[in-house]
């Protein structure tokens, strides 16, 4: 997974959860973050908008961890599902 | 059928006067005002000018980013008011306790702010989303709810929304249950966040706000002014108060409803009169036992000559002796925490012998001819008191308090 993703994936949770970055790795789950199912709808959605994708119901049901959203969302802008959020490397 | 008497042993306040009790009271014992050349919207794109808002309000202050994400402004005032009220009454949570205790809260437009401005998103700015916490933040009940998740209260909780009567609605139904014994203690009173464009447009158009200020009773009164904020009293029975040692500012002691069955903004005499005759009724109270009414007051041109003539009507010769005043004139038209600010107004006249004036008040009007104590608080040594609230839609609520 490229690294530039999921530094932007982990500056999403860290800015709407108020959680400093250096806090979380791509091994945190949701639940050591003190992420609950509430929040998670708060992340997608600033992730749908940091990536310009649309991230589907059940797909987002699955998200436990930073990585999961990170390889979830790989896979959306890979499948050019958004432009904006194409990445360059 | 248990009737135990009900004290009241806390009150929490945020509003256009200041963030606590002590500021509030502050405020309405000097006449002074909370109305403000409005600052939530710009300048010059509505008929009216001033609001009492609470200006520099900072919610990182009392919540966290976490909490500020889930929480509307108004549900902001509703958390705040019931944590002052809590501690107040320095209450001793137990599991037991939290289970008996009532939350019940109003307000009349809820989380409109949140919803106003996702809907200019959506229709203005035509993006094809909103914030995703849109649902909670609107939900009228999100403050109740929180109050009852923050301080783990698992009894009855609810909300009532009765336009400008919720908030005495919501404490005459705390107090029902706190008397009747269906709960051993109540938070209750309301909170209101109307300050947003398409509110305030909303109002505009309605043709009842004052273009200057709020000037209730007032021969050249113009029209209400807008408010925000929150108050949460909190309720229990006298007795238990008093075997707790707890300090007890008054005791509520009847509530009154009716509803007019008339108009839908034009309110009716008999209607409000009705509503305080079941409150002294509900109290056992004789109308010579009332020495001040906090009025419902708004400042439009019906409401307060209505408001004069069903006092009359309710009161009898009275009416000629007591008290009536209008703190709306200081903290605003606080809508759904209206009843709720002014409840805390009259349990503190009645704990402190001293009544808060009609501030703004320029020129006796004959349709208003009632002693309503103009610009200057008065001292008075009170037995009972009256607050009146009537909403919108013909929704009259009245609650009665004895000093203790």
């Amino acid at each position: 997974m490229p690294d530039d993703l999921s530094q932007r994936v982990i500056s999403v949770v860290a800015a709407t959860q108020h959680i400093a970055p250096e806090k979380i790795t791509l091994d945190s789950t949701f639940e050591e973050l003190g992420i609950d199912s509430l929040d998670g709808i708060n992340i997608l959605f600033a992730v749908e908008n940091e990536f310009n994708i649309s991230i589907p119901d059940d797909a987002a049901k699955a998200i436990r961890s930073v990585r999961e959203m990170v390889e979830g969302v790989d896979k959306l802008v890979s499948a050019g599902s958004g432009a904006k959020g194409a990445l360059a490397s | 059928m248990i009737n135990r008497r009900v004290a009241v042993t806390g009150i929490g306040v945020i509003s256009a006067l200041g963030p606590t009790v002590a500021e509030f009271w502050t405020a309405l014992a000097k006449g002074r005002c909370g109305i403000h050349p409005l600052q939530s919207v710009p300048a010059g794109l509505l008929r009216f000018s001033s609001g009492a808002e609470i200006i520099d309000f900072d919610p990182s202050a009392h919540f966290t980013g976490k909490e500020i994400n889930y929480l509307d402004r108004f549900a902001q005032f509703a958390v705040i008011a019931a944590r002052a009220a809590i501690k107040d009454a320095g209450i001793e949570w137990t599991n037991a306790l939290r289970e008996r205790t009532a939350i019940v809260t109003g307000t009349c437009v809820g989380g409109q702010g949140t919803q106003d401005e996702g809907f200019f998103q959506l229709y203005g700015q035509k993006a094809n989303r909103l914030n995703p916490l849109t649902v909670p933040r609107t939900m009228a009940n999100a403050g109740a709810s929180w109050i009852s998740m923050e301080h783990g209260i698992r009894g009855p909780v609810y909300t009532i929304s009765t336009a400008c009567s919720s908030a005495n609605h919501a404490l005459g139904h705390a107090f029902w249950m706190v008397r009747q014994g269906a709960a051993e203690m109540a938070i209750a009173g309301g909170s209101e966040a109307p300050f947003s464009m398409g509110m305030l447009k909303s109002w505009e158009l309605l043709r009842v706000v004052s273009p200057d200020t709020c000037r209730p009773f007032s021969k050249d009164r113009h029209g209400l002014i807008l408010g925000e904020g929150g108050a949460m009293l909190v309720l229990e029975p006298l007795e238990s108060a008093r075997s707790r040692g707890a300090n007890v500012y008054a005791e509520l002691a009847g509530f009154g409803m009716s509803s007019d069955a008339y108009h839908l903004t034009q309110p009716s005499a008999e209607g409000a009169a009705s509503a305080m005759r079941w409150a002294l009724g509900d109290a056992g109270l004789a109308p010579e036992q009332i020495g001040y009414i906090n009025a419902h007051g708004t400042g439009t041109a019906a409401n307060d000559s209505t408001e004069t003539a069903a006092i009359r009507s309710a009161l009898g010769s009275q009416a000629e002796k007591l008290l009536v005043s209008s703190t709306k004139s200081m903290h605003g038209h606080a809508l759904g925490a209206a009843g709720a600010l002014e409840a805390v107004a009259t349990v503190l006249a009645l704990a402190r012998g001293l009544v808060p004036p009609t501030a703004n008040y320029l020129e006796p009007d004959p349709e208003c001819d009632l002693d309503v104590a103009p610009n200057i608080a008065r001292h008075a040594q009170l037995e009972c008191a009256l607050s009146n609230s009537f909403a919108f839609g013909g929704l009259n609520a009245v609650l009665a308090f004895r000093a203790l």
